[in-house]
């Protein structure tokens, strides 16, 4: 598959220079992707698809990202609904806001604001825990997965529930685990740290990205 | 939900895994990539990599399993051993390992972890802690260096909030006490650990069997068990393991993977 826009990969994975991102490459890679890391934000613009991941917190990645001028190349790919895919705290980027970095502000695609996990548990939540689908809502990022899908998580805060969820864990109350709004998905565990369950997630993705490119040629 | 990952730890020396021998069927059953991928297979939940060598040549070595465990492996996976400055951090973060974990060197620096939890975020960092009891009962803990050889005077407990307090994202326990001995962790002493920090902490040291797999989670508290020489011999697969620790009670992440 290939994209528009000069060198630009079929998808590109977001760098904005913020910790360990060759996970997520690797994974797509491993699926046949043609999925590169990508910091010049001319040629992420080209992409057929973009991934955004995040380690740390909310603020240091939010001024990372307004920094490497991907930002803008984030709306774009939003905008021209290219398939979208954000994990751990680049979905939480995809909010509004962040408890965890008052008064900067997120990319608000999706409403709502990212809170900090339910009191009473240890924070981070850092293990694997069960995925729970919401029954009343189809997800094309957990589609075909086993019936109870269990993902790696990594987190101290989390996106507020809202319409655009489609699972949830259970870790001291329901906290959200995916969401997605037409192309836009985004997962609060980490995919491509999730064993098989995390390459079919993956997969899903990959699928999805090669749809849209055979539906704008 | 709380679940209890189950770590199937590596020694390697110069990019060689000197210990697994019970995989028959590997092309190459030294090869650490190898030996991770088939774990990961089993259900493993984690892996930990400890460079046991450490010498400057094999630590480019690591740099380099590192790098393929990545192409191939796709659960976390830690990498200890010869981990002396924020350097080597960046080395084996930027090829691919999700987590280091510091020890001699950051008992002789604390300031490292900091260093390394500020630039790359405290989920990056573990503070392995090889401690033994001292000799009178109620004095606690000390921690030493050099596989339990070099005593350093300092109080487990408090090494271990510091290491914290410093930005470690997980502790790594180990009894020296009880690494080898087949007897069964140090329960005490992770529970110790486990009451005085906030963040997760991983037993180690003394696992003989599946048994003491579930006290290390349930009378230690836990939040993770590493063994070696149990999955390394033979005598149990990580899914045995799981299926063991489940059947008393422990939440942990199924291993069958049509569960999963």
């Amino acid at each position: 598959m290939t994209a528009g826009g000069t060198g630009a990969p079929g998808i590109a994975v977001l760098d904005y220079g913020i910790g360990n991102l060759r996970s997520a490459e690797k994974a797509l890679q491993r699926l046949g992707a043609d999925a590169r890391l990508v910091a010049d934000p001319e040629v992420a613009s080209g992409a057929g698809a973009m991934v955004l991941p995040g380690v740390g917190a909310f603020g240091p990645c939010a001024a990372a990202l307004r920094r490497s001028g991907l930002e803008a190349v984030v709306r774009g790919g939003v905008e021209r609904e290219v398939p979208f895919l954000g994990i751990c705290v680049g979905f939480q980027l995809l909010f509004e806001a962040s408890e965890e970095a008052p008064g900067v502000a997120g990319l608000g695609v999706f409403p709502g604001v990212v809170r900090a996990l339910p009191p009473g548990v240890k924070r981070p939540q850092m293990q694997w825990n069960r995925v729970d689908r919401r029954p009343e809502r189809h997800s094309a990022t957990l589609a075909g997965l086993p019936e109870e899908p269990w993902a790696y998580f990594v987190h101290s805060f989390a996106p507020e529930d809202g319409e655009d969820v489609v699972a949830t864990c259970d870790y001291g109350g329901q906290v959200v685990a995916a969401a997605e709004r037409g192309r836009v998905w985004g997962v609060q565990f980490h995919p491509e740290k999730s064993g098989s369950v995390g390459l079919a997630m993956l997969a899903n993705f990959v699928r999805a990205t090669e749809r849209a490119g055979s539906a704008r040629s | 939900m709380r679940s209890v990952r189950v770590i199937p730890c590596l020694d390697v020396d110069g990019g060689r895994v000197v210990k697994g021998v019970r995989f028959v069927d590997l092309v190459d059953a030294g090869d650490p990539v190898e030996l991770a991928a088939r774990y990961d297979a089993e259900g493993a939940d984690e892996l930990v990599f400890l460079d046991i060598t450490a010498s400057s040549d094999s630590r480019r070595t690591m740099v380099d399993v590192v790098a393929r465990t990545a192409e191939q492996v796709f659960i976390p996976f830690t990498v200890g051993g010869g981990v002396r400055s924020a350097d080597d951090a960046r080395a084996l973060l930027r090829a691919g390992a999700d987590k280091v974990s510091l020890n001699t060197a950051a008992l002789a620096e604390a300031e490292l972890v900091s260093r390394v939890a500020e630039e790359f975020g405290s989920q990056c960092v573990v503070v392995a802690i090889d401690a033994r009891a001292r000799r009178e009962p109620d004095e606690g803990w000390e921690v030493y260096t050099h596989g339990g050889r070099n005593p350093t005077g300092r109080d487990a407990l408090s090494w271990a909030e510091e290491a914290t307090g410093r930005g470690a994202g997980e502790l790594l326990v180990t009894s020296m006490d009880r690494d080898g001995t087949r007897s069964g962790f140090d329960l005490e002493l992770t529970r110790a650990v486990v009451e005085a920090v906030p963040v997760p902490v991983i037993a180690s040291g003394g696992v003989g069997s599946l048994d003491h797999l579930v006290e290390g989670a349930t009378v230690g508290g836990a939040d993770a068990v590493l063994a070696a020489s149990i999955f390394h011999l033979g005598e149990h697969t990580v899914s045995e393991a799981k299926a063991h620790m489940a059947a008393r009670g422990v939440t942990v992440r199924p291993a069958d993977p049509s569960a999963r």
